[in-house]
């Protein structure tokens, strides 16, 4: 009997390893739940450009009720992860794929931009709204050698503001994040300090500082934190009404952030961006550009399997390159310019 | 075959006896949880085996963590979840167990019912809850007047030096020790409660006063159950994450300071796990996890040795 309950023992633990173990890949249910003749998208990554998306595949719906596309703003880092192991029928980021990253994809990945954003330096310092920043002071106050609000490199950009002298408090992302990777790899841009010690990503080793998660809590610490400065998306800072500073660009003009200055920022690096679409426009050149400007992308297989599906996105990427750019403004996106929107409408016929 | 039918027979009428069908359904479960903590381990073991390639046991001495030059290690994290876990603790026990003592042995029923309803409530609020209550409330308390007025008066332990940002260690322990006081103050409130009427009786008997019988029959004899509600809060410490990465400031550094900004294992997975695209990041995360998972092992085992220890000495003990 002992032996009997002990082989019964051992063979429900077998069984349970058996479920727990067997790994094998289940299909997508492209159809479930929808109704008959729905083709069903399935999409997942960035999470800053998630609103203009969700209003986007919102929209197209309604306009093309046959075809649904399901969004999950999980991060780009998941977005590419699951692009890669084919989980998903297209991804979505906020800093170009590497190239080690596109090897590792089944098929060749499209980087298709879809709208722009812009990070801004936001600070807390009672009694003054309006600072200018260059780059280098900006690199050097998040690398610790800028300690105090009164330093000559701050003072000489912002003639007429009476800096106190207190030490400056950094807050920074504590999450891996898009914003994280345009900021820093602005910083690396605009100082060569930055770009040995520190360098460029979605996290890095940051010198000094404290860590808020996510846009929102970096925004709520530099708001309830005298003397910080922090760097948040522009969305973040209009929305909570949060002082930004405007930067100097490569024309050595001082820029504020706003949906026109971002589009001219892309309108200033157009004639350098790559046929890939793979290309950072921090510090941008042309007058009106504001240096913290980035793209965000939608990334697509170059050969998709199924035609419908196929349809789909190409049909979505069309609707998104014109009326959908219209769309973006309102939600504190900047719109493409013409000339890139017209050159990714060459890159949707090269899907198969 | 023959064989086999009556093997199937005697095993029918062996479950027939109610005894024997409890006694494989009890097993199947308890098997369960062994297998979903050896599945655990071993999924943590092999998806972070590059990292352990690469890194070795330097991973938990290292100090640095660079994603973009791919160099990690592990020992800020450990550091600060220790310390926080520390500090919520001392904080903690103290307030939560002589909680459970007023409410089960001093306090008149109806305001002890009143009372463990709320406690009980408290136990059950979610942890982001209390990192907003600590975000919103505890930082700028901290910042103005608690900190200052530490390093004003005890500014002579290292402890309490360096710069005042609001968040850090200090603060991210003290909102643990606000999470786990509800947590311990319930459970021994149970324990003490389950001490038999007779034990009371008898210490008060000989002479002893309520306070007597209180601390030195009836606490003792609800040791056990006691402790149980320490190690259950010091679990949930370690492990919790949300409340910490809101009010911990999330700086990978080792300080002597509890004022200085730090940060858990649990906040760092959390924080970073969901953008990580390189493999070697995404495989030291999980390592991570195996650390933490290997710490709350070590610190429970440390825990159980200190009770063997001090229950030698132990007075009305079973």
């Amino acid at each position: 009997m002992e032996s009997m309950v002990r082989r019964f023992a051992a063979a429900s633990v077998l069984v349970v390893l058996g479920c727990a173990c067997s790994r094998s890949p289940q299909p997508i249910e492209t159809k479930g739940g929808a109704p008959s003749g729905v083709i069903l998208i399935n999409g997942a990554g960035a999470t800053f450009p998630y609103p203009i998306y969700a209003k986007w595949f919102d929209e197209f719906y309604k306009a093309n009720p046959n075809l649904r596309i399901n969004y999950q703003s999980i991060g780009s880092g998941g977005g590419i992860r699951q692009l890669q192991a084919g989980t998903v029928d297209f991804g979505a980021t906020d800093s170009p794929m590497t190239e080690e990253q596109m090897k590792q994809a089944r098929s060749p990945v499209l980087h298709f931009p879809t709208v722009l954003g812009a990070v801004v330096p936001v600070y807390n310092l009672p009694g003054v709204t309006d600072l200018n920043f260059t780059g280098e002071a900006l690199a050097n106050i998040f690398l610790g050698r800028i300690k105090k609000w009164n330093a000559p490199e701050l003072a000489g950009a912002n003639p007429g503001v009476k800096l106190p002298a207190r030490d400056v408090i950094v807050v920074h992302r504590s999450d891996g994040s898009g914003t994280t990777f345009v900021w820093t790899d602005y910083l690396s841009k605009a100082s060569p300090n930055w770009k040995n010690k520190v360098g460029a990503g979605n996290a890095v080793n940051w010198p000094v500082g404290l860590g808020a998660k996510g846009n929102e809590g970096v925004t709520g610490m530099v708001k309830q934190t005298p003397d910080s400065i922090g760097y948040v998306e522009l969305v973040y800072a209009i929305q909570n009404h949060i002082p930004y500073g405007k930067v100097r660009n490569s024309t050595g003009t001082f820029v504020k952030a706003s949906p026109a200055s971002v589009t001219a920022a892309a309108e200033g690096a157009a004639a350098n961006i790559p046929d890939d679409f793979r290309v950072s426009i921090t510090n941008a050149p042309g007058e009106g550009a504001y240096p913290i400007s980035s793209f965000t992308w939608l990334l697509v297989p170059e050969k998709i399997e199924d035609e419908a599906k196929r349809n789909a996105i190409t049909a979505f990427l069309r609707w998104m390159l014109a009326d959908g750019q219209k769309m973006a403004e309102p939600l504190g996106y900047a719109p493409l310019p013409q000339q890139v929107a017209s050159k990714e409408l060459e890159l949707v016929s090269k899907i198969q | 075959m023959p064989r086999a039918a009556a093997l199937s027979r005697t095993l029918v009428r062996r479950l027939r006896t109610g005894d024997e069908i409890a006694y494989l359904a009890t097993l199947t479960f308890a098997n369960v949880i062994l297998l979903i903590a050896a599945l655990l381990v071993f999924e943590l073991w092999t998806t972070s085996a590059l990292s352990r390639q690469r890194f070795g046991w330097g991973f938990l001495t290292g100090s640095t963590w660079d994603p973009i030059a791919g160099n990690f290690g592990a020992l800020p994290f450990i550091y600060g979840t220790v310390v926080t876990s520390a500090v919520a603790l001392l904080i903690g026990v103290p307030l939560g167990v002589s909680a459970a003592i007023f409410l089960a042995e001093l306090a008149p029923p109806r305001v002890s019912d009143g009372l463990t309803f709320v406690i009980e409530l408290l136990a059950a609020v979610p942890s982001v809850i209390y990192g907003l209550l600590g975000v919103f409330l505890l930082v700028p308390l901290m910042r103005d007047p608690v900190q200052p007025f530490l390093r004003q008066t005890l500014g002579f332990l290292p402890w309490f030096q360096g710069p005042n940002f609001g968040v850090g260690y200090l603060a991210a322990g003290v909102v643990l020790a606000v999470m786990i006081v509800p947590l311990m103050t319930s459970i021994s409130r149970e324990a003490l409660l389950a001490v038999p009427r007779d034990q009371r009786e008898a210490a008060l008997a000989v002479g002893a006063t309520r306070w007597e019988a209180t601390w030195k029959v009836v606490v003792p004899y609800a040791r056990l159950g006691i402790f149980g509600s320490v190690f259950l809060a010091l679990a949930r410490a370690i492990g919790e994450t949300m409340a910490v990465t809101m009010v911990i400031g999330n700086n990978p550094n080792i300080s002597a300071s509890l004022f200085a900004p730090g940060y858990s294992i649990a906040a760092v997975i959390a924080n970073e796990f969901t953008e990580a695209t390189e493999a070697i990041h995404i495989a030291t995360l999980i390592q991570l996890g195996l650390v933490l998972f290997a710490l709350t092992i070590i610190i429970n085992a440390l825990a159980r040795l200190l009770i063997l220890m001090t229950t030698r000495k132990g007075t009305a003990q079973q």
